[in-house]
């Protein structure tokens, strides 16, 4: 795999940065040149908070190539404070203690190693938050 | 627009063939459907397939298959739409006989991915999904399955147990199909002791990845009766997408493009839910095909499961569904299921299903891609 697939996207991938459209006002995840809600095509780049809850969740105990060596591992779906959901695996956790509406918040850890030489790939990941600040428990 | 029918079927042995390459998987399937329409030529072939390049580093199919076959320089070409490719070839070759490019025409599907290791295959399917920001966080097709099931049970109020009957039935139903992967019935009760894949998915919610090829010959409608006396007309053709991601969706636990190439579908064939007589649904995982069943009309939301608890998808049931073992006993070769499909909605309806045979005349077949981002729904008619 080649290093520039993924230099392009280390800003997003290490600070969970994404978009606000300039048209309908909407949050952004992951950035995309055309808004998935309006179809304009103009956005500011947003940084979200990193803070968000467990939407629902998946233990992997059958990983693919390259995840192999930390299975079994968890992934989410993490809705984020700002609105999108996010594909993350959870990280610093118990898997028998992740739960629907867990408060999470972002981290970036080590994701995989590629290639002959290691290549080391960093991203975002989710760990659970002691203290629950995180609004909308409502909504779960 | 022409009518078009379906006049050969053919299937090879669905599981791990090592046996036999993909080329030759293809050109058994190929040579049992020309056979069973009394064809040696065709104008065009369309291959469904989706990990060739993967599996066995061989793309260019569309030439490789036609020339295997013996079918000469016609157009050939493989169409790709993960899961959903074998339907999506059907799809191809629908439109072509429909809009009078070409009068006779191949479909076939196949895939080969016992070559590589699990893992590579494993690996290779998660190319469904954003590759970008859902694999690339470990998440597996069963995973993003998990993910849905999980947030069902949460919203519905359903156990994970709930899911059983529809890996009962699939099992039940495939014991009679002498072409299916596995061929012996499970219980509720191994359903519930079955080891975790991903959590909450375990193997007996996921469909086995495995070889196999299916064909299917067709022609425009009115010359159908000429050729086979036992034709299958295509009544309705769709396709839908939704969002590549499934958290870029509005409502995770809504197929949307399955909702969405079904009324397309009920529509051109100008039907309803209650006119169809069985449904070969894309069961990769039980929770797929509970939200098929709802997407499609068959069940409210979050009703699936009952429907099924009630025996309403088993054979002698309201609405049949994976009547010849589905994608979880039959198998699930990625790119070839789409077409197993049709020729088994097409065994239905020409009375040829042996003890698994439903009382029919209208079938409904939807294949999806991935989790659900594409969905294709053909209906058949006797
Ligand atoms: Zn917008």
């Amino acid at each position: 795999m080649n290093v520039p697939r993924y230099w392009r996207s280390e800003r997003t991938r290490y600070g969970l940065v994404g978009e606000i459209c300039r048209s309908c006002g909407k949050p952004i995840f992951p950035p995309r040149d055309v808004c998935p809600h309006c179809t304009d095509e103009g956005q500011d780049v947003h940084p979200f908070g990193g803070k968000g809850q467990v939407y629902s969740f998946s233990t992997v105990y059958d990983a693919p190539a390259g995840y192999t060596e930390y299975q079994p591992y968890t992934v989410a779906l993490i809705k984020l404070d700002e609105g999108p959901l996010v594909t993350a695996q959870l990280t610093d956790v118990d898997n028998e203690a992740v739960h629907i509406g867990m408060p999470v918040e972002m981290v970036t850890r080590k994701i995989k190693e590629e290639g002959e030489n290691g290549l080391i790939i960093y991203g975002y990941k989710f760990r659970p938050v002691l203290e629950s600040k995180s609004s909308r428990p409502d909504r779960f | 627009m022409r009518e078009v029918s379906i006049i050969g079927i053919g299937q090879t042995q669905v599981g791990e063939i090592w046996e036999r390459s993909l080329r030759d998987l293809a050109v058994d399937a190929i040579r049992a459907a020309l056979k069973d329409a009394h064809l040696e030529r065709v104008d065009a072939l369309y291959v469904g397939n989706m990990l060739s390049g993967e599996c066995i580093a061989q793309q260019h199919l569309g030439v490789l298959i036609a020339d295997w076959a013996g079918l000469g320089p016609i157009e050939a070409v493989k169409v790709e739409a993960a899961d959903a490719s074998g339907a999506a070839a059907l799809r191809m070759g629908y439109l072509a006989v429909a809009s009078g490019v070409h009068d006779y025409v191949l479909v076939c599907g196949v895939e080969k991915v016992t070559d590589v290791d699990a893992e590579t295959a494993n690996a290779a399917w998660s190319s469904a999904m954003d590759a970008e920001y859902e694999a690339f966080q470990g998440v597996t097709m069963p995973a993003l399955a998990g993910l849905l099931m999980r947030r069902y049970m949460h919203e519905f109020g359903v156990a994970r147990e709930d899911f059983a009957p529809f890996a009962v039935t699939a099992h039940a139903n495939g014991a009679n199909n002498p072409y299916a992967m596995f061929r012996s019935p499970i219980t509720a009760e191994a359903y519930a002791k079955a080891g975790m894949v991903a959590e909450p998915i375990s193997m007996f919610d996921a469909a086995p990845l495995c070889d196999g090829a299916a064909a299917v010959v067709l022609c425009p409608r009115e010359r159908a009766a000429d050729l086979s006396n036992k034709p299958v007309h295509i009544r309705a053709s769709a396709v839908a997408t939704d969002r590549l991601a499934v958290h870029s969706r509005r409502d995770p636990l809504f197929l949307q493009a399955a909702y969405l190439s079904a009324q397309k579908a009920y529509l051109q064939a100008g039907v309803s839910p209650q006119d169809v007589d069985l449904f070969e649904l894309h069961d990769a995982f039980t929770i797929l095909a509970a939200m098929s069943l709802e997407a499609c009309g068959f069940a409210e939301r979050g009703k699936a499961v009952h429907l099924a608890k009630e025996g309403g998808i088993a054979c002698n049931g309201r609405i049949p569904i994976s009547t010849m073992g589905g994608l979880k006993a039959r198998g699930h070769p990625i790119g070839a299921t789409g077409v197993y499909q049709i020729v088994e909605l097409a065994l239905q309806l020409r009375g040829e299903a042996g003890a698994n045979q439903i009382d029919c005349r209208l079938g409904m077949a939807q294949s999806l891609g991935g989790s659900g981002a594409t969905a294709i729904t053909h209906i058949l008619e006797a």
